[in-house]
């Protein structure tokens, strides 16, 4: 009784120092108690369907239970429809690895997806460019449907249904979470409710929820988020004659990047951000407008002045003296011939960064963790590597017979990833600023900053 | 009326032969609520974990040939000698072993109890029970695969007796893990000047030096009590990062393998199998490419 009291004293104590006692108590009575999962993934987007996949397959986790939230219906395709779909990834060698860790890759591959081999990237205020590719002349990465990818991932779950539990159709309302310091009688756990009422435990709680993520905003955990005043227009575009296609193009206009992504011979995905005003503009113009916007967008040298063309030539003169081999050879893009109808569709662009990953048996990947700007085609790679890095630590801690929701291990994850994510989030936030501007100085300083680097090997 | 005659029971044990100290059982009583906050009292036990564990499984793994990775004690039964509030019984549990888990403190139980009770698979792994290490010497003579007494014998009343009961359930070829304080200078300084009064990441007169056992002198109480001592690792507490490391040193921490031996004076499955292994190699050396 003495323990008691002196922990109910703790208790209050605490609630009057205000320390982050959260909202608690409403937990189940404890006849009929939910169901006990080791790990409950919420949101079944890509990111979240390869986490609970990963975790699924792995050796360590083959007696425990894991569950996955999923509002919509499931997806599976055994042979894609002939025409390809405007929702598209760029998918790095690296995101490959793990989903073939687990045997994803191998779907995608039987599905449909093109490798790239080369990134051509420049600028519409100058002839400043920078060419990405492997010396080896390996693919340096793949576009790939979504909805090809969640194929894949599907079936992956379907493999190790014993395990994993997916509930399809299910969002969670509420989340409860538990005590951090266990002296009474609580259950320790993490209490879930669903929409249909039903209600589930956990000893993990991993949020894939995507930048609005729920999870994250009822763990409060703060965000810092900025909305760009940018929307991507995304499109399925026909090129006017067949090519190998396997060079990625992107342009940076003032108003924003314009991309081509490969997705075979013929056809490519349009990525292009741009002001709101203009892609509403975009999506309404009749077909033959678009076309002709975006093959203005890739050729035109409107945005040119003689100013920044011979400053920036003199320089490309003086890196071909020190460096012959540091200018490349500039390729053409291809020009576009028409546009899938109703392949046409706008989403607003912002970016995001969690101050925290992690809480006690709470952790954040993907989209609820980070939210980049699509210029760099990172978004969803990011979110893999944040699998990659959490399975590897939590497959630790359950061959060390850890509680898998201690915050032990799963600080090293948000360390690790934080460290890894908040440079590369930045620049990619520095970059699309550096790239918002007609401004001579600062185009004179990417231009020059941009041929700089295309020659230097180290620097790219 | 049940923990009254309780009580009386353990008075006349600790008259008699008895490894429990009650001096011991008292300094326990205080914080017997405290096991569980990872962050307190126990913060370095919790951290523990991270290298006691691991020993033990990769020890079990390497002498047995039949496991999964998924579940790698499926199967083994352990004894935890002095389990407190059940800090190392759950991780031994949760790779699939099935643990008895012994503490003379009922209130130690108690919370060991309560704190498994909410994970149906622990709950099922693991028992406790709270009595000493004698008391079910009779009822559990050799059944056990596997014990294992960490932070124990620096408490312990009577070292012989315990190691001779170990001996008893611990059934023939069976490992006794144990992790314990050396007895010198150094643990001294570090282990009651520095751990206890300067930082207090252990909590005060906790331990008694009188009481630590130098890792010569458990040998050899082991190898006369029918165990031959396999390991001997000397551990590092570093109180910055709160964590826990092998060293070579035994002069601080340290823990010990043994094993029981057979019945024939054998020693463990281990010597057999690389016997077998040696003659193999021998065999294909001719053949390899």
């Amino acid at each position: 009784t003495s323990a008691a009291m002196a922990a109910a004293l703790s208790l209050g104590l605490r609630a009057l120092l205000g320390a982050r006692l959260r909202v608690p108590l409403r937990f189940a009575a404890s006849g009929a108690a939910a169901p006990l999962y080791d790990v409950v993934v919420s949101g079944g987007g890509m990111v979240g369907s390869a986490m609970a996949a990963v975790l699924g397959h792995n050796i360590h986790f083959r007696d425990k239970k894991i569950a996955l939230l999923e509002a919509g219906p499931r997806k599976e395709y055994d042979r894609m429809p002939d025409s390809f779909s405007n929702r598209v990834s760029s998918i790095s060698p690296g995101s490959a690895t793990l989903l073939s860790s687990f045997g994803a890759w191998d779907h995608v591959c039987s599905l449909r997806l093109k490798p790239f081999r080369r990134m051509q990237v420049w600028d519409a205020c100058s002839e400043a460019m920078i060419v990405f590719e492997k010396d080896d002349l390996d693919d340096m990465g793949y576009i790939v449907e979504n909805d090809v990818i969640m194929s894949a991932l599907t079936k992956q779950l379907d493999a190790v249904a014993d395990r994993v539990e997916v509930f399809y159709g299910s969002r969670a309302v509420g989340y409860t979470w538990p005590l951090p310091s266990r002296s009474c009688d609580t259950s320790p756990w993490v209490q879930i409710e669903l929409d249909d009422g039903r209600r589930l435990q956990t000893k993990l709680l991993i949020g894939a929820d995507g930048h609005n993520s729920v999870v994250r905003k009822e763990a409060e955990i703060k965000n810092i988020e900025h909305r760009y005043d940018q929307s991507a227009v995304v499109a399925t575009l026909h090129l006017s004659e067949a090519t190998d296609n396997n060079v990625a193009w992107q342009r940076f206009l003032p108003t924003g990047p314009i991309a081509l992504l490969p997705l075979s011979d013929t056809v490519s995905s349009l990525v292009w951000s741009t002001s709101h005003e203009h892609a509403r503009e975009l999506l309404i113009m009749d077909e033959e407008s678009f076309v002709d916007s975006i093959n203005s967008a890739f050729w035109s040298n409107a945005n040119h002045s003689d100013f920044i063309d011979t400053a920036g030539a003199m320089f490309r003169s003086a890196i071909s003296l020190l460096k012959p081999s540091g200018t490349a050879v500039r390729q053409l893009p291809p020009s576009v011939a028409k546009v899938d109808p109703e392949s046409r569709a706008m989403f607003p662009l912002g970016m995001g960064h969690a101050t925290e990953y992690v809480q006690h048996r709470v952790a954040l990947i993907g989209d609820a963790a980070h939210r980049v700007h699509p210029l760099a085609g990172q978004g969803v790679n990011l979110g893999f590597g944040d699998i990659a890095c959490l399975a590897h630590h939590l497959s630790a801690a359950a061959f060390n017979g850890s509680d898998l929701g201690s915050l032990k291990h799963l600080l090293k994850f948000e360390t690790e990833r934080q460290r890894h994510n908040v440079s590369l989030i930045t620049a990619i936030d520095v970059l699309k600023r550096l790239y918002s501007t007609k401004l001579a100085p600062l185009v004179l300083l990417r231009t020059w900053g941009l041929q700089a680097t295309n020659a230097l090997p180290p620097v790219k | 009326q049940l923990s009254l005659s309780r009580l009386t029971m353990k008075r006349l044990f600790s008259t008699s032969h008895s490894s429990v100290d009650s001096k011991e059982m008292k300094k326990f009583q205080l914080l017997a609520h405290k096991w569980w906050d990872e962050e307190g009292e126990y913060s370095a036990l919790h951290s523990m974990n991270d290298i006691r564990v691991p020993f033990i499984r990769d020890t079990l793994l390497n002498m047995s040939s039949n496991y999964h990775l998924g579940n790698p004690l499926s199967g083994v039964k352990i004894l935890d000698v002095g389990c407190g509030g059940g800090l190392l019984s759950e991780p031994l549990a949760r790779l699939g072993a099935s643990v008895t888990g012994i503490d003379p403190l009922e209130d130690n139980i108690r919370t060991a109890d309560q704190h498994k009770s909410f994970d149906p698979v622990l709950d099922k792994r693991i028992q406790y029970k709270s009595c000493s290490l004698e008391e079910i010497v009779e009822e559990s003579m050799e059944t056990f695969d596997v014990i294992v007494a960490s932070e124990v014998v620096e408490h312990v009343a009577d070292l012989e007796m315990f190691i001779n009961c170990c001996s008893q359930v611990l059934k023939p070829e069976g490992s006794l893990f144990i992790t314990t304080i050396n007895k010198t200078q150094l643990s001294y300084v570090l282990g009651i000047v520095v751990a206890e009064k300067i930082i207090g990441v252990v909590p005060e007169g906790t331990h008694e030096w009188e009481k630590f056992v130098p890792p010569e002198e458990l040998e050899r109480l082991l190898e006369s009590n029918g165990f031959s001592v396999k390991t001997v690792n000397g551990m590092l507490y570093n109180p910055f990062s709160g964590s826990w490391s092998w060293m070579e040193s035994t002069s601080i921490n340290y823990a010990v393998h043994a094993v029981k031996l057979g019945a024939e004076g054998q020693s463990s499955q281990t010597d057999d199998l690389s016997e077998m292994e040696s003659e193999q190699r021998s065999a294909t050396a001719g053949t390899a490419v």
